[in-house]
C-alpha cells in the first residue's frame, strides 16, 4: 500500500513526457463525473447527435428562410381526411401522443428495473418497443402518402418550394432510423432483463442508460413536431 | 448480496415514484394537445410563434428534468451536457443572417 502511494506521488512530481505523458494524462484516475462510464457515455453521444440534429433544423431554416418560392403549408399536407372533414396534423398529433406515451412507459420501466422487478421492467421496455413501431408504421405511412399521392420529392414537389421534399425526408428520416435503432436496443435490452443478465451482475444501470436513449428521441420529436410541422 | 449492491449505492441511484412520472405524463400530453390546437385553431403571427416556442420549451425541459433524470444529477455533468448546445443558437444566428443575404440576392437576381 505504502509502495503504490510512494509510486504515485512520484509520478506526480515528475510526469512523463511523450506518448507515455499522454497515456498516463488521459488514464489517471481523475474523475469528473460520478456517474458510471456508460451513463457519461450515452450523454456525450445525445450531445453530439443533439448538434447533428441540430444542424440539421439549423440547415432546414437556412433553405425555408432563403427560398422565394411559397413553402407548402405543413397543416395542409400532413392532413388526413376522416369521414369527409379535413383535419389539419392529424397523423403528426398522433404520432406526438404515441411517442410521449412510450416515453412514459420507459420511465417507469426503469423504476421497476432499479426496484429488481426485472420481469414487469421489460415488459414496459417491449410495451415502449411496441409503442416506438407503431410511431415507425405511422411514419412509413405518412412518407408513402407524401410520395405516391402527393409527388414529394427530394428535389421538388407540387405545392411550393422545392427544398421542402430534401428538408423533410432528411431529418424525419433521421429521426426515424434512431426510433427503429431505439427499438432493436430495447428489444435487445428486455430480452437481456428477462434471460437475468443484470439481476446476475446486480446493476440495472443499463435500463435507465437504454431509457437515457429514448427520452432523448422523444426530445428530438418536440423540437421537430415544433418547427417542421407548426412553424 | 452485499457486493451486488455495492455498485448501485456507489452510484447515484435514480429512483423517483411512478406518481411522478405519471404527472409529468399526463402534463406533456397537455402540453402536446395545447400545441396542436395552436395548428388547429391556425393562430397566425406573434402569438402562434410565441406559443409553439412556450410549449416546445416545457416539453423539452420536463423530459430533460424528470425522464432523464438532469434535476437529480450533479453540476459538474448538468453543465457539460445543456451549456454545449448553447453554441448551437451562435450557428443560428450566423445561419440566419445567410439566409436573409441569400434570399436578397436571389429576390435580385432571379426574378
Amino acid at each position: 500500500m505504502a509502495h503504490t502511494s510512494m509510486a504515485i506521488s512520484l509520478d506526480a512530481a515528475h510526469p512523463a513526457g511523450g506518448w507515455r505523458g499522454f497515456v498516463a494524462d488521459w488514464s489517471s484516475d481523475r474523475t469528473a463525473f460520478r456517474v458510471s462510464w456508460g451513463k457519461a457515455m450515452m450523454w456525450i453521444f445525445l450531445l453530439s447527435d443533439t448538434f447533428v440534429f441540430g444542424c440539421f433544423l439549423i440547415g432546414y431554416m437556412t433553405v425555408r428562410m432563403s427560398t422565394t418560392v411559397a413553402w407548402p403549408n405543413p397543416s395542409i399536407v400532413f392532413g388526413l381526411d376522416v369521414g369527409g372533414v379535413e383535419v389539419p396534423l392529424l397523423l403528426i398529433a398522433l404520432m406526438t401522443f404515441v411517442l410521449i406515451t412510450s416515453s412514459g412507459t420507459m420511465a417507469m420501466a426503469v423504476n421497476y428495473a432499479y426496484r429488481r422487478d426485472r420481469y414487469r421492467a421489460a415488459l414496459l421496455m417491449v410495451v415502449t418497443a411496441i409503442l416506438g413501431e407503431c410511431f415507425v408504421g405511422m411514419q412509413a405511412f405518412e412518407w408513402s402518402k407524401l410520395i405516391f399521392e402527393e409527388g414529394v420529392r427530394p428535389w421538388g414537389n407540387p405545392m411550393g418550394a422545392a427544398q421542402f421534399g430534401s428538408a423533410f425526408f432528411m431529418i424525419t428520416g433521421f429521426h426515424g432510423l434512431h426510433v427503429t435503432a431505439g427499438v432493436i436496443y430495447l428489444m435487445t435490452v428486455a430480452l437481456k432483463l428477462t434471460r437475468g443478465d443484470y439481476e446476475r451482475a446486480g446493476d440495472y444501470q443499463i435500463v435507465e442508460i437504454a431509457g437515457l436513449y429514448w427520452h432523448f428521441v422523444d426530445l428530438v420529436w418536440v423540437f421537430i413536431f415544433a418547427f417542421f410541422y407548426l412553424w | 448480496m452485499e457486493t451486488a449492491h455495492e455498485p448501485q449505492h456507489r452510484q447515484q441511484h435514480q429512483q423517483h415514484p411512478i406518481s411522478l412520472y405519471l404527472k409529468i405524463w399526463g402534463l406533456l400530453f397537455v402540453l402536446s394537445t395545447l400545441s396542436y390546437l395552436v395548428d388547429y385553431f391556425q393562430l397566425q403571427g406573434m402569438l402562434r410563434w410565441t406559443l409553439i416556442v412556450v410549449f416546445m420549451v416545457a416539453k423539452a425541459g420536463l423530459i430533460i428534468a424528470v425522464f432523464m433524470h438532469m434535476a437529480w444529477e450533479r453540476m459538474a455533468l448538468v453543465c457539460a451536457i445543456l451549456i454545449p448546445p448553447l453554441a448551437l443558437l451562435v450557428f443560428v444566428w450566423l445561419m440566419a443572417a445567410e439566409a436573409d443575404y441569400t434570399f436578397v440576392t436571389r429576390g435580385i437576381f432571379f426574378r
